[in-house]
């Protein structure tokens, strides 16, 4: 186990294709997050997509009290999108480059393989959770003292909550990627589903939930619905809310969003698990 | 008899749209040998590694490999595999993918130089592998099977895409590894090749094993022909001494089932019985001609 996940680690440090899509999630986290809103405020705010928005609203949200709330709001969406990239990207290529193969024939069981190289992606994307919030905090550091604001850091546990929170949400994504990449046996197929449920039939779903009753039963249980529900806990803007992201919202109370998405990991594991065994591998 | 180091009974795959790949296959392979893996394009000989390897799950019958079941982590810490093209990762190097298999196979790095000098790539191992030709990434194929050092090694076609020089080398190498206590599996087109290293040859076709055993034992008889005048009188002193059915005329010249040992009593014979002689030749079959044979008109793609 040991052995596959530090073959695994190997793999995803040196992958071009990682550091650029994390590169992009940090990017991302920094111009939404904190450059927008901040020239948002010097140009006196009110416009735009944060329209009513007041500049002191726009100052308050990228300063360091309000790390992870601001860090968060585009994990549900943007960056889940990227998380699942990933993951069907390291699942994927194994059946496009035909390495699966080679790695079988090495020795370890098909479970072991699986169990490092899920474990590989969520310590990988427990680096990117890290690297975006010291980022942010960083700019969020460099904002206040440029605007003479207190710098009043989130206590331990909020931080401690938020990091794990933002792991649990980019975690599910990445192991949805990693499922859809095991069980269709390629890259591509398992970013263009992945995208189009993630971005689309989510949204979609939610947008008809107030029509249709089951529909809104089922938006209870999706990933997406649930991620965004649980970083809306920890004081993200919902989309409902003036200035609010994309996917941020409060279908699910927190607490409920932590279990359903720790059922989805579980549920994904086993699934991506099942299939590994049961192909015959070429 | 050496104890056997593949063995199957009855293994057979047939895949979800009816088409059986490999057909009640019973194949011993004995520690210590170089047994040769022949058939046409198709007849089932990867899918059967495969399924020696793990990686194909079988339909029916048994396996073992090393004694255990095909995929057992502890048979495939003793063997050494390369099916059909070796599969790497194209952005990292020669050398970071040998560190990724040492890593799945539990072994240290300080193995993978030795490996690499071993196929002639130690000075190309920083390179990425998207930047090999072929005959590099058949040959890092080789050096990934032989880190673990294997009791037993699989090889499928492993002269794809090398140049001449490459196939002599890998010929030398494949004899050279097959010397020892070693057991090699090798699938091949190359018939001449397999002749030349593999003590022991199964013929597969359609899924079936269609003859199997030592190359002498397949290559069977020699043969002698002989070009004399009169024929009809030559034929009749050659059936005299090597007893009938042993003698066939072939387009005016004699063929005669006979050990090329025997030609001084043949010519002697002949010369006593009055018959003007111009042509006595010993006639030695290749595994091509047996193969060929064996399998009709399919294995004619098959090079020498």
């Amino acid at each position: 186990m040991r052995g596959s996940y530090r073959a695994e680690w190997l793999k995803l440090v040196k992958w071009p294709a990682m550091w650029i899509l994390g590169a992009v999630l940090l990017a991302l986290s920094q111009v939404f997050g904190y450059l927008i809103p901040y020239v948002g405020y010097r140009s006196g705010g009110g416009s735009g997509f944060a329209a009513g928005q007041t500049a002191a609203r726009l100052l308050a949200d990228v300063l360091p009290d309000r790390l992870v709330p601001t860090t968060l709001s585009g994990f549900p969406m943007f960056a889940g999108a990227i998380a699942l990239t990933m993951g069907a990207l390291v699942a994927g290529s194994e059946y496009g480059w035909a390495t699966l193969k080679t790695i079988l024939t090495q020795g370890p069981s098909r479970l072991v393989v699986h169990a490092g190289k899920l474990l590989a992606i969520v310590t990988s994307i427990l680096v990117l959770v890290l690297a975006v919030f010291a980022v942010n905090a960083f700019w969020s550091w460099v904002i206040a003292a440029t605007e003479g604001q207190s710098v009043d850091w989130p206590t331990m546990l909020e931080l401690s909550r938020g990091i794990g929170a933002g792991w649990l949400v980019l975690g599910v994504w990445s192991l949805f990627g990693a499922a859809l990449g095991t069980l269709l046996r390629s890259t591509s197929l398992a970013v263009g589903l992945g995208l189009v449920w993630a971005l689309a039939i989510e949204n979609l779903v939610r947008g008809f939930a107030g029509l249709l009753g089951f529909l809104d039963v089922l938006q209870r249980g999706l990933p997406g619905t649930n991620a965004g529900s649980l970083v809306a806990a920890l004081g993200a803007a919902t989309m409902d809310q003036t200035g609010g992201t994309p996917g941020v919202t409060t279908v699910v109370s927190g607490p409920q969003a932590v279990v359903v998405l720790i059922a989805y990991v579980v549920v994904l594991v086993v699934i991506a698990g099942f299939a590994l065994r049961r192909q015959d591998v070429k | 008899m050496s104890a056997p180091v593949v063995e199957t009974f009855g293994l057979t795959k047939r895949y979800s749209s009816g088409l059986v790949a490999v057909d009640s296959l019973d194949l011993t392979v004995r520690r210590g040998e170089v047994y040769g893996f022949l058939g046409p394009n198709g007849a089932g000989k990867t899918t059967t590694l495969r399924m020696l390897l793990g990686l194909v799950h079988l339909t029916s019958g048994t396996a073992t490999l090393l004694g255990r079941a095909p995929g057992d982590p502890e048979s495939l810490a003793r063997v050494g595999a390369m099916v059909e093209e070796p599969a790497f990762y194209p952005y990292l190097s020669g050398r970071d993918n040998l560190r990724v298999v040492a890593r799945f196979a539990g072994l240290p790095d300080r193995g993978i130089d030795a490996a690499l000098e071993t196929v002639d790539l130690l000075d190309r191992g920083g390179d990425r592998v998207r930047t090999y030709s072929q005959g590099m990434r058949q040959r890092l194929g080789l050096a990934a099977a032989l880190l673990k050092d294997p009791d037993l090694l699989i090889l499928d076609e492993p002269t794809n895409g090398l140049d001449p020089a490459g196939m002599a080398d890998m010929r030398s190498l494949i004899r050279r590894l097959g010397s020892d206590e070693r057991t090699v599996l090798l699938s091949s087109h190359m018939l001449g090749e397999v002749q030349q290293v593999s003590d022991r040859v199964g013929v597969i076709s359609h899924g079936v094993l269609i003859a199997e055993g030592s190359v002498d034992e397949l290559l069977g008889q020699g043969s002698v022909l002989v070009r004399a005048e009169p024929l009809a009188q030559a034929r009749e002193s050659l059936t005299r001494l090597l007893g009938n059915g042993r003698v066939e005329v072939v387009d005016g010249t004699l063929r005669l089932a006979s050990d090329p040992a025997d030609v001084p009593r043949i010519i002697r014979e002949l010369v006593f019985a009055g018959v003007a002689v111009s042509e006595v030749r010993p006639m030695e079959r290749t595994l091509e001609d047996v193969f060929l044979e064996l399998t009709g008109e399919e294995g004619r793609n098959y090079a020498r």
